[in-house]
């Protein structure tokens, strides 16, 4: 973490759950400032020079997906929502409109925790593309040579299997839904067929996971989308 | 060049026949030119060489005539056994139609297909029972002789004296897929006759006398080899066509028959549809009536009605117009249907008044440039009834004696008026009162009373007024000329004005029965009941026309009810559901089942046929007038559409309801779900929290806290489980289905189970080549989770979960196998209910939905879920998912394809 302590802003109309999330976030040596509305949570938005934001989607006044949408007209700022577990429509809806990551409901501090971690850490990355190299497990990802070796022997991928992987390293942490994925490396036309993307997924898992059924990097989102995992 | 292509329209008229074609059985034809030839015998030996090739065949029904060679044939072939039926005290045989369609051969044998069917079969001939065969997509061979061709028929007659009167109309024979001519020569036939071949002994000799004479069976012969020539012709000139060898493409040219009254129209028809069959054109017949034939009596327009019929048996379109003129009327029907001739029969004798033309004439006069084409009548013999006597006598409107008592009143007080004015006015004056009189009762009473005041006029004319006065007698020759005057101007106007009468009585019949149709129409937009509609469909018909009606509606699973609700008419149910079943009219004065008193319409919407509407006419002759049919099918139509939209405000109507439930339903479990979630969240996260404050709390406290979040997290599995299982049993939830690997699916949900299982080996074995499934991967991985927490739950720490799949026959099966105490037994299929444990009061936690979830969703996939013990003691609990045919790859680039079929490092 950085010295200067980093703003959070967290939207959320159910008093007790900021609370909670309010003491594990200034634990973390956060500083937290509250909204129980879309209206004030952009207000706070715009005002507080935030660094992450933490939004429920259902809110009094209007719909969370409306707030990213009208943030992401002026802002890259990562988003984390939280949302009730039988809403895979509203997780998806909420990534496709920008947020970043989402947390179901119930879910524990450790969870909250991690997840800000991971946020906060792709916004101090942001400003440097320069970024070539990747590793993780064993993995090791030459963006400029193109290369990507496992426990130091050669990888061969296919070009779509290539694209995969680096749209997944340029969003480490970040869930990334079917329809991006698809339209990012297939192309507009190909954002139906989200079979391809599942049996790529499945390839890729096998030349670079330890136990492709039980992964510990590229994870599924289920119903989502997928996710690099970052340590 | 371009004219040597065969135009689009036509080349898919022929596609669309082809299809139909190939859907209905085949139906060949034995043809032959008199009884003898050998035409059964052929079809049969025909028919044995089939099924020598293996063919399902079966004889329908075929009569030997005792011939011995015939009854040998039909050894060895299965005979369908005769449908007996009672009609008026005799006993009937005749082809068993359903029972035939029932059996459904490959191929069936029909002898004689002229045959006509004993009284109260369902079709009155024999050819429309082998249609309804056809249509069942059954093959048909059958027999038939060329005397019974509708449009031979006269000509036969005529050459043998002998008219038959069951007769095959020729489009049948023409729409027959093969025809075979089976011809021997009539030496050879008579030969056969004298050897008892065709016919017993006695009655050989009887028919060699009449009507097997050889000049007969040599012009027979020739008409039937001449009848198959042009079948032939017509075939190379189809196929011609079809394989575009040569330009064949005449402007279609249609002929158009004028059906007049007099009684040699049927000749007129036989022979234009034996033109039309030679100019392979289509042909309209068209009866115009006008005011003076619409005097005809009821007899007289019966057989027009019926030689308009014929004409529609022999493949016309036939339509009745009504017009003043008719030669006009019939230029105008022909231009408006681009018919460039038309066919009149020949005045039988020169009219006697020379600037009288002969309706030939007429039409040609109208129509200068069509060709106009007279034919020869048949000749008039004793029993024609000229139109001559067909008086104006006969129906009079309004004419009763009262009126005939007025017409003499209005001469007696005309008479009384001459009287006062007599002094002083001139007697050519006087007249002119008489005449006056004349004039006014023929306007208000018609022909009749006007004749009669006429006569009465000159009469008291006569006696009063002219000189000697008081007496018949006439002294001066000219008041003859006044006389014949009087009496011709009396009868020209009584002529006029009652023309004009009954033209005002058929405007205003028909007036009356378009305000009916518009009526009905606008009655029947404001109903929302089926019943409304019945009621105003049949106060309508039964006030418009005079019938008794019923109208039957079909319920949900096309069946019609029994009775008619509130119907004064008994109506046949089994020909109602037939008319329903095969959208096409039954009953009276139709094909099938004639005999019934009533006629059923299917009453046919856009969408599908809605019922059938019964109607018994109380006069039969009504039915059979164009107009009145084609008023009554307006009625039907309108009723059949106002049902369709009844019927679609319902289906609307239910949705909304629907819609509005589950809209209810899904409001009330998210709130449910929100309201009893935020809280848990709260507890959890509070629990938590309460382990970050400062000072730390001591090892006792942070346990109760952790213990504080597990429970919640618990209570929240469970909110979750009833939540789902309220949301699956209501049958609302939508499948996201997507094709995907089992793999990935089976990943995810042991990271979500994580904890549970982290006192357990989980053994993964998918055979790597398992195809892509579609499922709902959220639902899917809820099985998973369940069936892996369940195997978590009921085994010790340390133990073997394993989970499998493999494809069986159509479908995947997948299992979860523990190596733990296993199944009680005989819980096997209770532990899919709601509510059930493995063990009742133990200690392990949940309620029992977890497998209950499971079956629902494993269900909704169309899978299904069972469970048993391992032979070794574990359990095992196993699920199938269809396969279906997963999605290709067919777009990638070649490398990429490759990549997936080969290498998969292990």
């Amino acid at each position: 973490m950085s010295e200067i302590a980093p703003v959070v802003i967290l939207v959320e109309d159910e008093k007790q759950i900021r609370r909670f999330v309010r003491a594990a976030l200034e634990s973390d040596g956060c500083h937290v400032f509250e909204a129980d509305t879309v209206r004030q949570g952009l207000i706070e938005a715009g005002t507080r020079k935030p660094d992450l934001i933490i939004l429920d989607l259902g809110l009094p006044d209007r719909d969370g997906i409306e707030f990213i949408r009208d943030l992401r007209g002026w802002s890259e700022l990562p988003v984390i929502v939280l949302s009730a577990r039988s809403e895979e429509a509203d997780k998806i809806a909420a990534l496709d409109a920008g947020a970043d990551d989402y947390l179901t409901k119930p879910f524990s501090v450790g969870e909250l925790s991690a997840r800000v971690r991971v946020a906060l850490r792709r916004r101090d990355k942001a400003g440097d593309d320069g970024a070539t190299v990747t590793e993780f497990g064993g993995v090791r990802v030459d963006m400029v040579n193109r290369t990507v070796k496992r426990d130091g022997l050669p990888v061969h991928l296919t070009p779509i299997e290539y694209r995969l992987l680096t749209l997944l390293i340029r969003n480490a942490g970040k869930v990334l839904t079917h329809r991006l994925i698809l339209r990012e490396v297939w192309g507009p036309s190909h954002i139906e067929s989200s079979h391809y993307l599942r049996i790529y997924m499945g390839q890729l898992r096998h030349k670079l996971e330890d136990n492709p059924a039980q992964p510990r990097w590229l994870l599924t989102e289920v119903g989502v989308g997928y996710r690099l995992a970052v340590e | 060049m371009a004219d040597q292509r065969p135009n689009p329209d036509e080349l898919l008229d022929r596609m669309q026949r082809e299809e139909e074609k190939a859907r209905r059985g085949k139906l060949k034809v034995f043809f032959g030119s008199c009884a003898g030839v050998g035409k059964t015998y052929a079809m049969l030996s025909a028919g044995k060489q089939r099924r020598a090739q293996g063919l399902d065949v079966v004889v329908g029904i075929v009569e030997t005539h005792g011939r011995a060679e015939t009854i040998a044939l039909l050894e060895g072939l299965e005979v369908l056994p005769r449908k007996e039926s009672e009609y008026r005290g005799k006993c009937l045989s005749e082809f068993d139609l359903d029972g035939a369609i029932k059996r459904r051969p490959g191929l069936i044998l029909v002898d004689e297909l002229a045959h006509s069917n004993a009284q109260g079969s369902r079709h009155p001939k024999r050819w429309q029972d082998v249609d309804e065969i056809l249509a069942a997509g059954i093959d048909v061979y059958t027999t038939v002789n060329v005397q019974h061709l509708e449009s031979l028929n006269d000509v036969v007659g005529s050459i043998t004296g002998i008219r038959v009167w069951e007769t095959l109309p020729d489009k049948v024979f023409e729409q027959a897929d093969e025809v075979v001519l089976v011809d021997i020569t009539p030496d050879e036939l008579l030969q056969r006759l004298k050897e008892g071949k065709v016919y017993m002994p006695q009655q050989a000799e009887e028919a060699i006398k009449n009507f097997f004479r050889k000049g007969n069976l040599i012009a027979l012969r020739e008409l039937s080899l001449r009848r198959t020539a042009d079948r032939v012709d017509n075939q190379m000139r189809t196929y011609r066509q079809e394989q575009s060898i040569e330009t064949v493409w005449q402007t279609r040219e249609s002929l158009l028959v004028g059906v007049g009254p007099s009684p040699g129209a049927e000749k007129i028809v036989r022979s234009a549809s034996r033109l039309a069959a030679q100019l392979d054109v289509e042909w309209h017949a068209v009866y115009v009536e006008t005011p003076r034939l619409q005097r005809l009596p009821g007899s007289e327009r019966d057989r027009i009605l019926r030689t308009l019929r014929l004409a529609h048996e022999l493949g016309a379109q036939t339509a009745s117009l009504a017009g003043q003129d008719a030669a006009q009327t019939l230029a105008d029907y022909a231009r408006s249907r681009n018919l460039a001739r038309i066919i009149i029969g020949r005045d039988t004798q020169p009219s006697w008044i020379p600037w009288k033309h002969s309706f030939a004439d007429q039409v040609g006069k109208v129509s200068p440039d069509m060709d106009v084409i007279q034919i020869a009548r048949e000749t008039p013999d004793g029993c024609q009834v000229s139109t001559k006597k067909l008086s104006a006598w006969h129906i009079a409107p309004r004419e009763s004696w009262s009126s005939y008592a007025w017409a003499a009143g209005v001469c007696g007080v005309a008479a009384a008026l001459a009287s006062l004015v007599h002094p002083y006015f001139d007697l050519a004056n006087i007249v002119m009162l008489f005449l006056l009189a004349v004039v006014l009762v023929a306007v208000r009473f018609g022909r009749g009373p006007a004749v009669l005041a006429a006569f009465v006029s000159v009469g008291l004319f006569d006696y009063f007024f002219v000189p000697p006065r008081l007496s018949f007698a006439v002294s001066d020759v000219q008041y003859l000329l006044t006389f014949a005057v009087m009496l011709a101007v009396a009868l020209i106007i009584g002529q006029l004005t009652a023309n004009l009468h009954y033209q005002a009585r058929v405007a205003s019949h028909r007036e009356t029965r378009l305000r009916a149709l518009y009526e009905m129409a606008r009655d029947l937009t404001a109903v929302l009941l089926p019943q409304q509609i019945v009621e105003i469909g049949r106060k309508f018909i039964e006030g418009t026309f005079e019938v008794k009606v019923a109208i039957l509606i079909a319920d949900d699973e096309d069946k019609l009810p029994i009775i008619a609700d509130g119907a004064h008419l008994t109506v046949d149910s089994g020909i109602a559901q037939w008319a329903f079943d095969h959208e096409e009219p039954a009953g009276f004065s139709t094909d099938t089942l004639p005999g019934s008193p009533i006629l059923y319409l299917p009453l046919r919407a856009p969408m599908r046929t809605r019922g059938v509407l019964a109607v018994e006419p109380t006069n039969p002759r009504w039915l059979l007038i164009p107009e009145q049919r084609r008023q009554l099918d307006a009625f039907a139509a309108l009723i059949a559409t106002a049902l369709e939209r009844v019927h679609y405000i319902d289906v609307a109507q239910d949705a909304l309801v629907r819609i509005e439930s589950e809209r209810l339903r899904n409001s009330v479990l998210s709130a449910l779900s929100h309201d009893l979630r935020t809280p848990l969240t709260s507890l959890v996260g509070l629990a938590d929290a309460l382990t970050l404050t400062s000072p730390a709390l001591s090892t006792a406290q942070l346990e109760l806290a952790g213990a504080i979040r597990d429970q919640a997290f618990r209570m929240s599995a469970l909110v979750n489980n009833l939540l789902d299982m309220a949301r699956l049993e209501s049958g609302e939830v939508k499948l996201n289905r997507q094709w995907q690997p089992l793999e990935e699916v089976i990943g995810s949900a042991l990271k979500a189970r994580e904890q549970p299982l982290s006192h357990h080996r989980v053994r993964i074995s998918l055979p790597p080549e398992l195809p892509l499934l579609e499922f709902d991967a959220v639902l899917i991985e809820r099985v998973f989770c369940n069936l892996l927490e369940n195997a978590a739950k009921y085994t010790l720490p340390g133990s073997e979960i394993r989970v499998e799949a493999g494809v069986d026959g159509g479908e995947a099966l997948i299992s979860v196998t523990d190596n733990g105490p296993g199944l009680l037994s005989g819980s096997e299929k209770v532990i899919f209910e709601k509510f059930t444990r493995g063990k009742k009061e133990s200690d392990t936690p949940g309620v029992g939905l977890g497998l209950a979830i499971c079956r629902a969703i494993v269900e909704a996939h169309k899978g299904r879920i069972w469970a048993g013990n391992t032979p070794s003691g574990g359990a095992y609990f196993t699920f199938t998912l269809p396969l279906g045919t997963p999605p290709t790859l067919a777009d990638l680039p070649d490398e990429e394809r490759q990549e997936y079929k080969g290498t998969r490092p292990e």
